[in-house]
């Protein structure tokens, strides 16, 4: 090849380069076979504890759930996980008719009218869901309840800092809905990090009568028991598509969900797959809408997303297929009632009681006699993850969720060993 | 690739395989939870009370399904993709069976440290590996893709300024005419006011326009380097000293680096901040379009304003994650990043070693040089000099002779590979840009070169035969016009 390029050493090429600079020592270990790399990274992950490897009640936005065998064997399959983004639609339907039966499977599920392929995560959703709206109302200020996930409004404020948004974040809901006049948007969450169901109608009535969008994070599986966004007059749903069949994987990738009121699509962020026919007129499926993404419109773009988390969108299709209407609503169900008995559980130790306001879904707060964070540890050496201790107000609270893979004798266990923590 | 169709499902029209929505029948379905009914623990004013009509299927037809979709992508497993600017290598099996290890996949992110040591420890590490091929001092490796890595660094520039009381009078940031998109959004997302500095004839930055843009108003320049034409920047440090000497910061848009591995490091070149994409460079597969990682690298002086939390190691050895940064920009995404994606880089990295980062880098520059030095006799080059990773060409004679850079795109497809970019970089008449990466063999670049030229002699000869292609895919061209003018987004407006 050398010497069809006209060269004797690859170097002459490279001759371009600021000889001070070339050729650098990278500080790298050397090389390793396939054995060895694979027995290195073994060796790794064996430094930390699993989330299945005992009773596990950890949940705060990400939640271990039960991953149907058919997922990661389709979604994962090496024609999807090796392709890029279909630019080549003709060579691509198999992304294509995926993302579009995501995008049609989300909006179901949230009664929205329509949903994009996919942002980062449930957090940058936020901080796209609060953009998109100061662009619809020409306001910049941004209102958001405590109900969300801290994490999430900790990347709001930090994306604000870039066109300039001013975020106010209330206590409560009652404060969020007091807080509508002159705002681009109010943002909540459902259910909201403490497990609390908010009432998203209440919400919308409030955004919509001061000009504002309602904007609700909310959880995707949470969508098949409780009315969801859509029927309640949200404007923009968002959410992390985590639980739908992802693994947990310290938090990422996952897949965020966006999706919109139908005169809202052209505002919309990131790619957006549509029907049409082929010049033979057989139905087909192409990146559709482009001229709101980054690689046509540059500084004009609604965001500057390009690479986005096509494949655990995917995912995320091939589990609402699996599961179909019955099987989300079991999953949603068997939490919830696991939750309930496990508060119920829990609250009749001694010093313990559940501090949610109001109806929870699968995910409650218990106050403990002690700091939060204390008991965890404590619990943790009974080889049971016990919760999240809450940094708010109350140090004592600890965050409960519970799953379809919660046992009862998993509440047993956290039962039994709070009591002997705690006595 | 034509099958049998599917017994009973009912397509509107025409189609390549069915909706699950025309495969699914009601009842169906079913097995994969017990049943529960939470009507007795949530009040009826919150309780759904809109239909849920999603499919109801059998698992075998999801999984018919699904497999037929796949079967219609072309991929890197199934064959050439030499899409330039995206860095379409193989990836190794191995990388994917990392990141599916159960102290990996089954970690909750906010599980205490101390159950998490193995995935804060490969984080570090990861950090350090990148530190030492990129010659920066700090790493975040919390952004989830490239354009979120350049906003990351946007803020930086800007929380640096704001530190020196010249955040309000540093409001622009230059771009040259030859970047990716992002760079020039997620400069208007950070509130920067874009400058567009075009190219000299040989496809660097116009130092003179650069120049004349310059002033104290300038927040910093994004460069990719080498750019987007496939070009190490000729003038890379009089571009340095005119930015700094005005007082503005160097970013270095790193999707390019696959070309520098153990050639050069951005650091030693001068770059304050730069980012990479781990799913071009580090071979993490793209995914049908993601997940990615955008790790942000900093020198000591920019490395105050990284996103929390950091990673650091305790005298004893112990990982911790620290937020008490108060320079910091804050939190860019949940979690850690994408960590899935990290721990396939990771092992990528520790697999090839010193040498072998070195030898990816020289063989991506080699591969590209051949593919070259094979087409250059028969095709412009956008800018004919030597080339990096990849190579632009300009298809405007092609064009004339009645065939576009589109159409031979498509051309490419019934010679059995997927097309390269086309029309990017903006700044080149009918760009096709090549990158064949340095996982191909000899032969497949030959193969790839001589259905280039066989589609170059058909142009002269025939170009209508060129602009009917692609007529061996599944599908053959489609009505990109209709999709827009009469969006059907979902299955609720697909038959209207
Ligand atoms: C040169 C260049 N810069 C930036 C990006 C953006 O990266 P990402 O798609 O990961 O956001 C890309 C790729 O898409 C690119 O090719």
């Amino acid at each position: 090849m050398l010497a069809a390029v006209g060269v004797r050493t690859v170097d002459e090429l490279l001759e371009v380069i600021p000889p001070h600079a070339r050729r650098p020592s990278l500080d790298a270990p050397a090389g390793l076979s396939e054995l060895e790399v694979a027995a290195e990274v073994v060796a790794l992950a064996s430094q930390d504890r699993p989330a299945g490897n005992g009773p596990f009640f950890l949940g705060a936005g990400s939640y271990r759930r039960y991953i149907p065998a058919a997922v990661p064997a389709l979604a994962a399959r090496s024609e999807f996980l090796t392709a890029y983004t279909p630019y080549q639609p003709e060579v691509s339907q198999g992304t294509l008719q995926a993302i579009w039966e995501y995008q049609s499977l989300i909006a179901e599920l949230l009664a929205m009218e329509v949903a994009n392929s996919s942002l980062y995560d449930g957090s940058t959703a936020v901080a796209e869901a609060a953009m998109l709206a100061a662009r619809v109302t020409g306001r910049s200020r941004v209102v958001v309840s405590a109900s969300v996930h801290p994490e999430h409004r900790a990347v709001l404020a930090t994306y604000a800092k870039g066109p300039d948004l001013d975020v106010v974040e209330v206590a409560d809901e009652a404060a969020l809905l007091l807080a509508a006049p002159g705002a681009a948007c109010l943002i909540t969450q459902n259910p909201a990090f403490r497990g609390d169901i908010v009432d998203l109608r209440a919400l919308a009535e409030a955004a919509h009568a001061a000009g504002a969008l309602a904007i609700a994070s909310v959880d995707p599986i949470a969508c098949a028991v409780l009315e969801p966004p859509g029927a309640c007059g949200v404007d923009v749903a968002i959410g992390d598509g985590q639980g739908l069949g992802i693994p947990l994987s310290f938090g990422g990738p996952s897949v965020g969900i966006m999706a919109v009121r139908a005169d809202l699509v052209r505002q919309l962020p990131g790619r957006i797959v549509g029907a049409t026919r082929d010049a033979r007129g057989v139905r087909g499926f192409v990146n559709t809408l482009q001229t709101r993404e980054q690689h046509i419109r540059r500084e004009k773009a609604t965001s500057n997303i390009c690479t986005n988390e096509a494949v655990y969108a995917i995912h995320a299709a091939v589990y609402l297929s699996l599961l179909g209407p019955r099987g989300l609503a079991a999953v949603a169900a068997r939490s919830a009632l696991t939750a309930h008995r496990a508060a119920a559980r829990l609250a009749s130790i001694p010093g313990c009681a559940v501090t949610n306001a109001g109806p929870f879904l699968w995910e409650f707060t218990l106050r403990l006699p002690r700091a939060a964070a204390a008991v965890r540890d404590a619990v943790l050496a009974f080889g049971i993850v016990a919760g999240h201790p809450l940094t708010g107000d109350d140090p004592n609270e600890l965050l409960v969720a519970c799953t379809e893979l919660t046992t009862d004798a998993d509440i047993d266990a956290l039962a039994d060993a709070l009591t002997r923590v705690l006595a | 690739m034509r099958r049998s169709p599917e017994s009973g499902a009912r397509t509107a029209e025409p189609a390549l395989e069915p909706l699950l929505v025309e495969l699914a029948r009601a009842g169906r379905g079913g097995g994969h939870v017990p049943d529960a009914d939470a009507s007795a623990v949530i009040p009826a004013r919150f309780r759904r009370t809109v239909p849920l009509a999603l499919p109801e299927l059998v698992e075998q037809q999801v999984v018919r399904h699904f497999t037929h979709l796949a079967q219609l992508n072309y991929s890197v497993d199934t064959g050439f993709y030499p899409l330039g600017s995206c860095t379409m290598k193989y990836n190794p099996k191995v990388n994917d069976r990392a990141a599916a290890l159960a102290g990996f996949a089954d970690l909750h992110p906010l599980q205490p440290e101390a159950d998490t040591q193995g995935a804060l420890r490969l984080i570090w590490e990861l950090e350090r590996l990148l530190a030492g091929i990129t010659g920066m001092a700090e790493i975040s490796l919390q952004p989830a893709a490239g354009a979120h890595a350049e906003f990351t660094s946007l803020l930086m520039f800007k929380a640096f300024h704001a530190g020196r009381g010249e955040g309000a009078r540093r409001r622009r940031i230059i771009v040259p005419n030859s970047a990716h998109g992002t760079n020039s959004s997620s400069a208007a997302l950070c509130g920067y006011v874009v400058t567009t500095v075009p190219s000299d004839p040989r496809g660097n930055v116009d130092l003179a326009a650069l120049r004349a843009a310059l002033g104290d108003d300038v927040a910093g320049m994004m460069l990719t380097n080498p750019n987007t034409l496939g070009l190490f920047e000729e003038h890379l440090e009089a571009v340095m000293a005119a930015v700094h000497g005005c007082g503005g910061l160097m970013y270095g848009d790193g999707a390019n680096m696959n070309a520098l591995l153990g050639i050069a490091r951005p650091g030693d070149l001068g770059f304050d901040v730069l980012h990479l994409n781990l799913h071009k460079t580090f071979s993490t597969p793209h995914g049908a379009g993601g997940p990615g990682a955008g790790p942000v690298c900093a020198t000591p002086a920019l490395a105050p304003y990284l996103p929390v939390p950091r990673v650091i190691r305790s005298e004893e050895g112990r990982f911790r994650l620290d937020s008490q940064r108060p320079q910091s920009v804050g939190r860019v995404r949940a979690g850690h990043g994408n960590f899935g994606v990290l721990v396939r880089a990771y092992t990528y990295i520790r697999q090839l070693g010193e040498e072998g980062l070195r030898a990816t880098g020289e063989d991506a520059v080699l591969a590209a040089n051949y593919l070259l030095s094979r087409l250059r006799p028969t095709f412009d080059v956008a800018f004919d000099r030597p080339c990096m990773h990849e190579l632009v060409l300009t298809l405007a004679a092609q064009k004339s002779a009645g065939a576009s850079a589109l159409d031979v795109a498509k051309a490419l497809i019934d010679e059995g590979f997927h097309p390269p970019t086309v029309y990017f970089p903006l700044s080149v008449p009918e760009a096709m840009m090549i990158e064949p990466t340095e996982t191909e063999p000899k032969e497949t670049l030959d193969a790839f070169a001589d259905a280039l030229l066989r589609i170059a002699a058909l142009v002269r000869t025939d170009p209508a035969a060129v602009r009917a292609a692609p007529l061996s895919a599944p599908l053959a061209r489609l009505d990109e016009v209709r999709a827009a003018r009469n969006p059907a987004l979902t299955w609720e407006r697909a038959s209207s």
